[in-house]
């Protein structure tokens, strides 16, 4: 069951890039447990560190700034987390400490992992995103999901407005567990098969 | 008067979600190794039995070894032998269709879904695979789901979804020889960005569609997620009938009749409004190559790239804004991937390695797309032509598409490929991926430079 969230304060890292794909956020050779946990290590670690596999921080990668410590929200352009769809990805910023992300544009899948793990992803308008990428390093950032409002410590009389889908709302405020939010609707979904199978009996004999 | 996509989404919709959110009934659920484990277990130790385990099939390509010979657990990545057996041990124990490493069906699962007909018009199949949307090409509903949403839809046989906005993109006149729908999908990529499919749901329709095979049809739908699409479809005609027909999960003779009266139904009616319309005229589309990280970083082959072009692109791929790809020197070749792994793909590459050499210090290494058309390409001694050519054969999977630890190309290595991704990494640390039609990698195989078909046929081999 995801973590809930309602309210976030915390500090941002920029990430001023285009379609930051899935491939950045965890390369697949960082996958190395069938798990979902423990993948924090390998976040963004093509740009991380020095070397494949290895641990030595780049010195300049925003999230190994000595201001950006305690990063819990990501501010990035367009696109963001396009590419291929593994949850890695969504488990890997969770493990890390990442709550949300502010982004022009997600990628559809990336979008949908991001709700069914509690991280918050805000889709801003372009001239509000790069506001915030402007922000001097280690600036704080609040997010509330209730009000769907977004505010920064360092733009005083600023406020970001941005839209949810009430599911997605719902889902990241309650906490809730799809599966068994679906499951209730069980009988529904027997009769819809029932008579799904009449129409389309090809649909059902497979195997 | 509905869209091919309206039709597909209210035939399957059970019933309101809530919060504006539709129940939509899953048909297929297709499962690979890399996620199929962990979303098995997760949803054993959380106690929730697979609805219906004949409707959901599990296929091994992610992480198999491409070594020619392979052994059943062995892996392309240190550890990966891990992701194998616990899927397999999980497959097992759910009752779920397992199409194992050894399987003579087993391969990329968007290659084999259509191979045996586990794909059909009108059904909805997810896959935590972002490229679940090739198979929108046979006028299937399909798209790419996490992990999560995957257990979602085997333990209720449905997914939560908002329908998605929709798009149309009339592709009109038709091909040049020698241009592939892969140059049509890297074309519609740059030229309307990676972020140009809005989340929408696509019908592609027009000449040039009605003119590409199935196969075709399956390498546009493929690069729809690259293009920010929900999905794409073509609706189904007579090739789409023809194609399907004997395939081991298509209909029994039994329901033919009623599934081909289905089948005839699933189109656009004449009026139906999309959210937004897309015009792309085949007649300009030439040969593409990607000169960039993204794949909207893409080119005819001849052009220049952009002056306006990412600097961080441009310094991972060595190149400056203004310079042309073309006859820049490459050290690497790779056909394959669910894109382009197909037998029309290796006959396309086939007709230009026929009695020619890959250039020296060229690496080439072709991965047939499944058992199936690696098997059909041997009877047609196309692996003979590769062979010779000097290319490695390799075993059926995902292969070279993505790098997941183990052997690749060398940091820096400029590699003609042609698979849908050219991020940064992709088919390796510092690996620099130029994406393109197989006619075109093979092309630069043999003159060990990005360049065109036409540069090879017209000079009669390189020595």
């Amino acid at each position: 069951m995801p973590t809930p969230f309602r309210h976030h304060r915390g500090v941002a890292a920029p990430l001023p890039v285009d379609n930051v794909d899935t491939d950045q956020i965890i390369p697949s050779r960082e996958m190395k447990t069938v798990s979902r946990d423990g993948l924090g290590e390998g976040l963004f670690a093509g740009w991380r560190y020095t070397v494949p596999g290895g641990r030595e921080p780049v010195g300049d990668f925003v999230l190994n700034r000595p201001e950006q410590a305690g990063t819990s929200i990501l501010v990035s352009g367009t696109n963001f987390g396009c590419g291929s769809s593994r949850e890695h990805a969504v488990w890997a910023l969770m493990d890390y400490g990442v709550r949300a992300v502010i982004a022009k544009s997600f990628g559809e899948i990336f979008h949908g992992n991001c709700l069914r793990n509690g991280i918050l992803p805000v889709a801003l308008p372009e001239g509000e995103v790069d506001r915030l990428l402007k922000l001097d390093g280690g600036a704080e950032i609040a997010i509330d999901l209730e009000a769907q409002t977004v505010t920064a410590a360092a733009l005083p009389g600023w406020t970001g407005r941005f839209e949810i889908g009430a599911y997605a709302k719902r889902l990241l405020l309650e906490g809730l567990d799809p599966i068994g939010l679906t499951l209730l609707q069980a009988p529904a979904i027997r009769a819809y098969q029932q008579a799904d199978a009449a129409r389309r009996p090809w649909v059902y004999t497979a195997g | 008067m509905a869209t091919l996509f309206d039709k597909l989404w209210d035939l399957h919709r059970v019933g309101d979600a809530g919060d504006g959110e539709d129940l939509i009934a899953i048909d297929r659920l297709l499962l690979h190794e890399r996620t199929g484990g962990v979303a098995l277990k997760s949803l054993a130790a959380n106690g929730h039995p697979v609805l219906d385990p004949a409707r959901v099939f599990s296929i091994m390509d992610h992480i198999v070894s491409f070594r020619h010979g392979r052994g059943r657990n062995e892996a392309r990545s240190p550890g990966g032998e891990a992701f194998i057996l616990e899927t397999r041990e999980m497959a097992q124990k759910a009752g779920i269709h397992l199409i194992d490493t050894d399987s003579p069906a087993q391969g990329i699962v968007h290659v084999v879904a259509p191979e045996l007909g586990i794909a059909l018009p009108g059904l909805t199949l997810v896959c935590p695979d972002s490229h679940t949307c090739s198979l929108g090409a046979l006028g299937a509903l399909a798209w790419g789901i996490g992990s999560s949403d995957a257990e979602h839809a085997m333990a209720t046989g449905t997914l939560r979804a908002a329908k998605p906005r929709q798009m149309h993109i009339r592709v009109s006149g038709n091909l040049a020889p020698g241009v592939s729908a892969k140059d049509l999908a890297l074309y519609i990529i740059a030229r309307f960005g990676a972020d140009g499919g809005k989340r929408c749901a696509i019908e592609y329709s027009g000449d040039a569609i009605r003119d590409l095979s199935i196969e075709g049809r399956l390498t546009l739908c493929n690069m729809a997620v690259e293009f920010a699409a929900f999905t794409a479809l073509v609706a189904p005609d007579a090739k789409t009938l023809d194609y399907i027909r004997g395939r081991v999960f298509a209909p029994s003779a039994a329901q033919e009749e009623a599934a081909l009266a289905h089948w005839e139904e699933l189109c656009t009616d004449p009026g139906a409004v999309f959210d937004e319309v897309l015009e792309v005229d085949a007649g300009k589309v030439q040969p593409q190559v990607s000169w960039g990280t993204s794949p909207e970083d893409t080119t005819a082959l001849r052009e220049a790239i952009p002056a306006d072009a990412s600097t961080r692109a441009l310094s991972y791929m060595g190149l400056k804004p203004g310079q042309s790809v073309y006859g820049l020197p490459i050290g690497g070749a790779f056909i394959g991937s669910c894109t382009n792994g197909r037998l029309s793909d290796l006959k396309a590459a086939a007709e230009i390695l026929k009695g020619r050499r890959i250039a020296p210090g060229v690496r080439a290494v072709c991965v047939p797309g499944s058992q199936a058309v690696s098997r059909e390409a041997e009877a047609l001694g196309i692996d003979r032509i590769f062979i010779e050519a000097g290319f490695e054969w390799g075993a059926p999977g995902c292969a070279m598409c993505f790098y997941a630890g183990g052997e690749t190309f060398p940091p820096g290595t400029r590699v003609m490929s042609s698979t849908n991704r050219n991020f940064e990494g992709r088919q390796g640390p510092g690996v620099r991926t130029h994406l393109a039609s197989p006619a075109v990698v093979a092309a630069s195989a043999v003159a060990g430079m990005i360049c065109a078909p036409s540069d090879i046929l017209v000079a009669g081999g390189v020595a």
